[in-house]
């Protein structure tokens, strides 16, 4: 592994007083799981909305290399994160298109390929073949993924019908859609039952293994994080107070402290 | 609900009855010659007092004989057939307008009741764009269509354009207006979003009454031309050189000609409007409008440009407001301010958000109720418009979310037959 996918370098956030995100620096690498933990309000959530360009941060640098291209996350516009950097993302309370069907979720995934097959609606308008074809392909991406998910026969349902479970899972499949290279992922077990999370972890490995692309990880389940990561970096308050292997940061006193809080000296 | 319970609820309603009864039905304005007089009929108050008092314990007595359980709600089931069943509607639907000018019963009252039935269809198709997918409450769409009636009659009044060049070029400005309205309202959504619309309206309007070099201020624009078929007029009397409708035919002159014409005018105009949207609807274009309804956050995540989609939605929906603008003017001949007032798009949001939103057929059913009750209760003179208001209120109690609430998905998977060698 050469270059880093995603490198973090002295990323800070600050809200008025408030500092979020305090002089946090990491590497995710392609092809890898990285885990971002930290107790609530260490900063997890707002690090996400830095990278995926809901917030522009106060100062650092966050740059992704892709395609032997490097993008400077911190200077580019929101939606553009996801069109040209490639780098798609979940959120913590599902935010799926809920009037919509699970197929039709996925297909917005795909606009911008679309619109472009579509002659931005001139063409499409008049059924041009080509848009036809370029559809056509994109519902076969999207029976993939719902494949891939566990729920094909689920594809003409509403989103917002589907069990909590599969409406996390559809989200994880409507950001694949994008094709991205790095994959972040907020919470993606927040609410699942030990089954499904062990499910879960079947579908990252399955995304790592065959796409190639890198996933940075937000949770707060241990079966999860320990199970599928390659590298934890651990935050408290805003700041960076670990990071290595699983095994190496759960021996760690600093997280040790962090999550379970001080131990008495005299006890 | 015990009795004395229901005497109380009754109570009130006979006083929120006398309330309302007493300004409408108890005080009548008389022409006494020289000044106008009031005559009081507290009599007539009465007995509207009574027959709510009545009525509303009487049925609150039947209620609470009814046999109570969870009110079924009806989600799927219908899905598969629904697309058969709209699609033969829209197929009668489209043999019937066809068919009406021709029809026995049908007279000159009929077909410009249609045609003015069809206007509010167009608009309300072209304000579906806006409100119905993309969630953009407008209260100010009147003003597209004012821009594409000032523009027909100025291009034509000036220039001496036809009709049929005006017509896109009445649909560019409005969509160029439409974009102006889209710029500063893009971070706004709902409550704040429909304000700024509807001072926007407001603009426009007032605009036009001040602009007076321009527009004729409140005194409008007259004698807009009347559109011709393929260079033949409308005319008893052609102007040398020409030929009319009727000499080209070999018929004998009929002023119901002319409006034949621009009912099956309108209703080409219509029937675009709705294949486009339609089109629209299940192309990428139309997905991410509703995607930005259901969650904008959503969209910026997956790479849609929140901004050109917005601005698409207001673009478009303003255009066919701006064509079906230009046909106002060509049929009435005559505009002024006083045609684009904000009662003017209140009807049309009505008629989308009794349709049900975002639903083609929904808004078909509703402009033909909202205009087809006031007509239908014309005899009632000034009572119409209670009338109508009651009609408004059982419609929103018996459909809560409009005529017709199923949205149909833009794409279903059973359309596409899996093909193993096209999986990555």
């Amino acid at each position: 592994m050469s270059e880093p996918l995603l490198s973090v370098r002295n990323l800070t956030m600050r809200f008025g007083g408030l500092t979020a995100v305090d002089d946090v620096s990491f590497d995710a690498d392609q092809g890898a799981i990285t885990a971002v933990i930290g107790p609530n309000g260490a900063g997890k959530t707002t690090l996400f909305n830095c990278l995926t360009g809901f917030y522009r941060p106060s100062s650092g640098a966050l740059h992704l290399q892709a395609a032997g291209h490097v993008h400077r996350l911190e200077r580019m516009q929101g939606h553009r994160i996801a069109r040209r950097a490639r780098v798609a993302r979940t959120f913590q309370n599902i935010r799926l298109f809920p009037g919509m069907t699970a197929l039709e979720n996925l297909l917005i995934a795909q606009h911008n390929d679309l619109m472009r097959a579509s002659g931005f609606t001139f063409l499409g308008i008049f059924g041009w073949p080509g848009y036809r074809r370029a559809e056509a392909a994109a519902v076969e991406k999207a029976r993939y993924w719902l494949a891939r998910m566990g729920m094909e026969e689920r594809g003409d349902d509403l989103a917002g019908q589907l069990p909590y479970g599969a409406q996390r899972r559809l989200e994880i499949a409507r950001a694949m859609c994008t094709e991205p290279v790095l994959l972040c992922l907020d919470e993606p077990a927040a609410g699942l039952n030990p089954r499904e999370s062990a499910e879960l972890n079947q579908i990252l490995l399955l995304i790592r293994r065959e796409h190639g692309c890198g996933i940075l990880l937000i949770e707060h389940d241990m079966s999860v994080v320990m199970g599928i990561s390659d590298r934890v970096v651990v935050l408290e308050y805003g700041r960076k107070i670990a990071e290595g292997t699983p095994a190496e940061v759960s021996r760690d006193p600093n997280v040790i402290r962090a999550y379970l809080g001080e131990e008495e000296s005299a006890a | 609900m015990t009795v004395p319970a229901m005497l109380r609820d009754a109570g009130l309603a006979a006083l929120v009855a006398l309330a309302l009864a007493l300004p409408v039905v108890g005080i009548r304005t008389v022409d006494t010659g020289a000044v106008l007089g009031l005559d009081y009929r507290f009599g007539w108050v009465a007995i509207a007092v009574g027959i709510v008092f009545g009525g509303r314990l009487t049925a609150l007595l039947l209620y609470d004989r009814l046999p109570r359980g969870p009110r079924r709600i009806r989600t799927k089931g219908l899905a598969g057939r629904s697309r058969t069943l709209v699609r033969y509607a829209a197929v009668a639907f489209i043999v019937f307008a066809a068919a009406l000018p021709q029809l026995p019963f049908s007279d000159r009252y009929v077909v410009d009741t249609a045609t003015q039935v069809l206007i509010y269809v167009m608009l309300g198709w072209g304000l579906n764009v806006v409100v119905g997918l993309a969630g953009l409450l407008d209260l100010g769409y009147v003003a597209f269509y004012a821009v594409g009636a000032y523009s027909y009659a100025l291009l034509a009044k000036n220039f001496g354009l036809s009709f049929w060049e005006c017509l896109p070029l009445a649909g560019a400005f409005a969509a160029f207006f439409g974009i102006l309205l889209g710029f500063p309202v893009l971070r706004l959504r709902g409550d704040y979003l429909a304000i700024v619309t509807l001072g926007f309206g407001e603009m426009i309007r007032i605009l036009l009454i001040n602009w007076t070099t321009l527009t004729g201020g409140p005194n409008g624009l007259t004698s807009i031309p009347r559109p011709d078929f393929f260079g033949l007029a409308f005319t008893r009397s052609p102007a040398a050189g020409e030929t009319a409708f009727h000499e080209f035919f070999g018929l004998a002159f009929s002023t119901q000609h002319r409006i034949t014409f621009l009912y099956y005018l309108i209703l080409i105009l219509a029937l675009v409007t709705g294949w486009a949207v339609e089109r629209m609807r299940r192309l990428p274009v139309g997905r991410a409008w509703e995607a930005l309804r259901e969650d904008e956050i959503a969209c910026q995540s997956l790479g849609i440009n929140r901004t050109t989609t917005k601005l698409t939605a207001f673009a478009i929906g303003a255009s066919f407001g701006g064509f079906a603008g230009s046909f106002f003017a060509t049929r009435q001949g005559f505009i002024s301010p006083e045609s684009f007032t904000f009662i003017e798009s209140a009807t049309i949001l009505a008629i989308v958000v009794l349709g049900g939103m975002g639903s083609q057929v929904g808004v078909v059913l509703a402009a033909t109720v909202l205009v087809l009750l006031p007509e239908v209760f014309r005899d009632l003179a000034h009572y119409r418009m209670m009338v109508f208001g009651l009609a408004m209120v059982l419609i929103m109690v018996w459909r809560p979310t409009g005529f017709v609430t199923q949205r149909t998905p833009t794409v279903r998977l059973s359309d596409f037959t899996p093909d193993p060698g096209a999986a990555r």
